[in-house]
């Protein structure tokens, strides 16, 4: 599963943070996962406790907000929401759709000591 | 007591993937190199349609040969035997090739301006849709004894695919596989992509395959910036 180089993605960045920022603790971490980034949250939570180990977010608690998946309809000329890559559009059932929303995986917002 | 503060950002967990991936391509363009990523699940016919393919361009232009599918370490040994340069990446537990581990690879094989790198993915169609290799395409190949709805359940990467090979037609006549369900399949999840049927072991469909190969091929070569001189 390639979740466990996703939680060591996120370490790395919060380990530059605490150096480029200036904190030693990472008590919570807030991640936005797009529905189409092809991440499990579950998995992601299970990972993200042993990959912190060690380290400045050992322990932090780890909130996951998912971002819903669009698409803009080119018949319809309008954004529409999908949930699956192969959904058709929900007004006018073309396939012809173009993903603008929900590929994405970030990082937040830190709460830090 | 020290008081916790909030910081907010927005950071984007691939990035570090991307700026190795970025630098891979610009290296690829700047050389006129066609990079492939070879996609499917194990078993699909990756290393025996590489093979194949490799013997029958032999000596139309440099290529060279990135093996990243751990599950038989004889499969950089194959590559070889035809004469390509290759080399093998161990990723170990991990199931898929990143842009860093390419970036070393292609530091040792450095290929010559105008080739074809071919870059065998490990074996696997979730993990290596989410890790851009800085390829200039994407080549998922689904073999027919696989089910025809896997298009559907991996829609990752074959969304992200810009050809896919269907593999193996040589087996159609004994097997209730329906190919054209598959290819309305993938279809589905990618309206532009290009589907061609081959059979790495009956040569069935290799010249539609050498065919996009070489247009490709002539595309990177003359997509190279100009240097003037
Ligand atoms: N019948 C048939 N078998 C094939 C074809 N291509 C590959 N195979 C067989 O499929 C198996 C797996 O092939 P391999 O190239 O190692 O797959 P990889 O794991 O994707 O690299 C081997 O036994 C091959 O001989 C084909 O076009 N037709
Ligand atoms: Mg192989
Ligand atoms: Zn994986
Ligand atoms: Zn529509
Ligand atoms: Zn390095």
């Amino acid at each position: 599963m390639h979740e466990m180089a996703i939680c060591e993605s996120i370490r790395q960045i919060l380990e530059e943070q605490a150096r480029s920022a200036g904190f030693t603790r990472v008590e919570r971490v807030k991640l936005a996962i797009g529905a189409l980034s092809g991440v499990e949250p579950e998995a992601l939570r299970f990972g993200f406790d042993v990959v912190m180990r060690g380290g400045v977010a050992e322990g932090a608690r780890l909130e996951i907000e998912d971002v819903a998946a669009r698409a803009w309809c080119m018949p319809c000329a309008a954004n529409v929401a999908i949930s699956a890559r192969y959904d058709a559009c929900p007004q006018c059932g073309s396939y012809q759709l173009q993903v603008t929303g929900g590929e994405d995986m970030t990082i937040r917002e830190l709460e830090v000591l | 007591m020290s008081q916790t503060r909030l910081i907010q950002l927005e950071a984007d967990i691939m990035g570090k993937n991307a700026l190795f991936a970025a630098a891979n391509r610009d290296r690829f363009t700047a050389a006129g190199i066609l990079a492939l990523n070879l996609v499917s699940s194990p078993g699909s016919g990756k290393t025996t349609l590489l093979c194949r393919t490799l013997t029958e361009i032999a000596g139309e232009f440099p290529v060279a040969v990135i093996e990243g599918d751990q599950q038989t370490s004889a499969d950089a040994d194959r590559i070889r035997a035809t004469g390509a340069p290759a080399i093998q990446i161990n990723t170990g537990k991990g199931c898929h090739l990143d842009g860093h581990m390419v970036g070393h690879a292609v530091d040792h094989l450095s290929p010559a301006e105008g080739s074809v790198l071919f870059i065998e993915n490990v074996g696997n169609l979730v993990c290596p849709a989410a890790f851009d290799l800085g390829e200039g395409a994407r080549v998922a190949i689904l073999s027919v004894t696989e089910g025809e709805d896997k298009p559907l359940k991996y829609p990752d990467m074959f969304a992200s695919a810009d050809l896919v090979l269907v593999n193996k037609v040589d087996l159609l006549p004994h097997l209730d596989f329906d190919i054209e369900a598959a290819m309305a399949n993938a279809r589905r999840v990618n309206p532009r992509v290009r589907l061609i049927r081959v059979s790495a072991r009956s040569g069935e469909g290799m010249g539609q395959w050498l065919d996009w190969l070489r247009a490709a091929r002539a595309m990177a070569l003359a997509s190279r910036p100009v240097v003037e001189g």
